[in-house]
């Protein structure tokens, strides 16, 4: 068991003007651990999402990175150029629109041999054999390497979005609402997929999602939020099997039985 | 106990017990009175508003009642199984690697942990064709023999056995039973409810009456 925290959270709060985008929220994130947050639409969630992978600067508070070399690095007081250098090797971003994490209109191989481009691989041959490896993990059909992602179905795009993410053997991923807007068997291909990569790799992942049962599906541990605080939080299969506080008991129990 | 609108329900107060290493201790007692409440406490899918859950992990003593979340994981995978009473499916995922799974967790390498999970469901009398399907369309007796391999595969020191035999028939029981008891020769801790009369009888050191923690009865 690793004995520090990956990503350190600390009383951070979200305003815009007066309304309350997140606020007092903390907590720690250790290399390995997989982290959902839940909530309806409106509770936060996605705002503290931002929050942490600096798409948002926070109002108040601190978030703190544990760097490749050893240091805690605060996330605010980062220069421009090393957050986006971040962002592009260390951290990847899964959005729920594909479209807004890939480039439509280059090649499949392409969007992936990007991101290796980003941290100065040159060698053509290479890079295409790492996309072709990708690929085929995501299991998109290598005949579809030179193919853009606008000719893709949805499920098919998600998939090379987590690809472009994943090839730079990134440490942290931020997943917002990974499987939302996707036919339910689209989706359970998408979420086997994701859960091997998370196991294989060792990923630490912090997934915003209203679905209960993908929390279930991925994650370790679990923070329902409501109206900008986190209202409850702990193990994934407590929070969902003995939930304490009167919402989150509402959120289970409104699950539809199949 | 929490269900919803924030309503409290008392289930079980001042439970206090301990198992030996070898030792099967066998919770009795009716319907609805607690007994897989108990168990969800020990492995952590309930939480414990009062009291102490002690078990050695790693040469140590820890607290599970308080114990993070990662915590709690580490010990499920080094020291605490369970075989609860549902399968929980994963879509996509064969049975035979279900069953692997755990000991994989374990530092196993792929190969010998799905052969020792072949080995398994080749004991338990599931069919080799259904090896490779996932279990979502089984029957409940094949779904529990997948969840019964799965928690039996590895050497944890302790094991939650919730109602393993209740869909199975009498062949499948009496596997079950010698599976028990060959986990007990071996030095396992094991706390389990069984309805079944008989296999209770062939496995249980000790029955503890879960009717005595109600806490009606201590407001009585």
């Amino acid at each position: 068991m690793s004995a520090v925290p990956l990503l350190k959270v600390n009383d951070i709060s979200k305003f815009y003007g007066n309304r309350i985008g997140c606020r007092n929220v903390s907590f720690e994130l250790y290399p390995g651990e997989v982290l959902a947050i839940v909530g309806e639409s409106g509770s936060g969630k996605t705002t503290l999402l931002s929050c942490l992978s600096t798409r948002l600067m926070p109002t108040s508070g601190i978030v703190e990175y544990h760097m490749r070399d050893g240091q805690y690095r605060d996330l605010a007081r980062m220069a421009e150029a090393e957050r986006r250098f971040l962002m592009r090797t260390d951290w990847g971003f899964v959005h729920q629109n594909p479209a807004e994490g890939l480039r439509m209109t280059v090649s499949a191989g392409a969007n992936v041999g990007e991101r290796l481009m980003a941290i100065g691989d040159r060698h053509y041959g290479k890079i295409r054999v790492a996309a072709k490896d990708w690929l085929a993990r995501v299991e998109i059909d290598d005949g579809r390497i030179d193919d853009q992602p606008r000719a893709f179905s949805g499920g098919m795009r998600q998939r090379l979005q987590i690809a472009r993410n994943l090839v730079t053997s990134p440490r942290l991923v931020f997943m917002d609402e990974p499987t939302g807007g996707l036919d339910v068997s689209v989706q359970a291909r998408l979420l086997d997929l994701l859960r091997g990569l998370v196991h294989d790799l060792g990923l630490s992942a912090i997934i915003v999602t209203h679905d209960l049962a993908v929390a279930r599906l991925l994650s370790h541990r679990m923070m329902v939020m409501k109206d900008g605080a986190v209202i409850e939080q702990g193990l994934t299969d407590r929070v969902l099997d003995d939930p304490r506080e009167p919402y989150t008991q509402l959120l289970v129990s409104s699950i539809l039985q199949v | 106990m929490h269900l919803r609108d924030g309503i409290r329900l008392p289930v079980v107060a001042d439970v206090s017990f301990s198992v030996k290493a070898g030792e099967c201790v066998v919770l009795g007692g009716p319907s609805g009175v607690g007994k897989s409440s108990i168990l969800k406490m020990l492995y952590g899918n309930y939480g414990v508003d009062e009291g102490q859950i002690l078990m050695e992990h790693d040469g140590r003593l820890v607290n599970l009642a308080a114990a993070e979340p990662r915590l709690v994981l580490e010990v499920r995978r080094a020291t605490l199984g369970y075989v609860s009473q549902f399968l929980r499916v994963v879509p996509r995922v064969s049975a035979l690697d279900i069953v692997a799974e755990p000991l994989q967790a374990r530092g196993v390498g792929s190969e010998e942990a799905r052969e020792r999970a072949a080995e398994l469901l080749a004991r338990l009398n599931l069919p080799k064709e259904l090896w490779a399907l996932p279990p979502a369309t089984f029957s409940g007796g094949e779904q529990q023999r997948v969840n019964i391999a799965r928690g039996f595969i590895t050497g944890h020191k302790i094991l939650l056995l919730d109602e393993p035999t209740a869909s199975l028939d009498a062949r499948n029981r009496t596997v079950v039973v010698d599976m028990i008891a060959e986990k007990k020769a071996a030095g396992t801790a094991l706390v389990g409810i069984f309805h079944d009369e008989e296999v209770r009888e062939a496995v249980a050191d000790r029955i503890i009456d879960v009717s005595h923690f109600s806490p009606r009865k201590h407001a009585a």
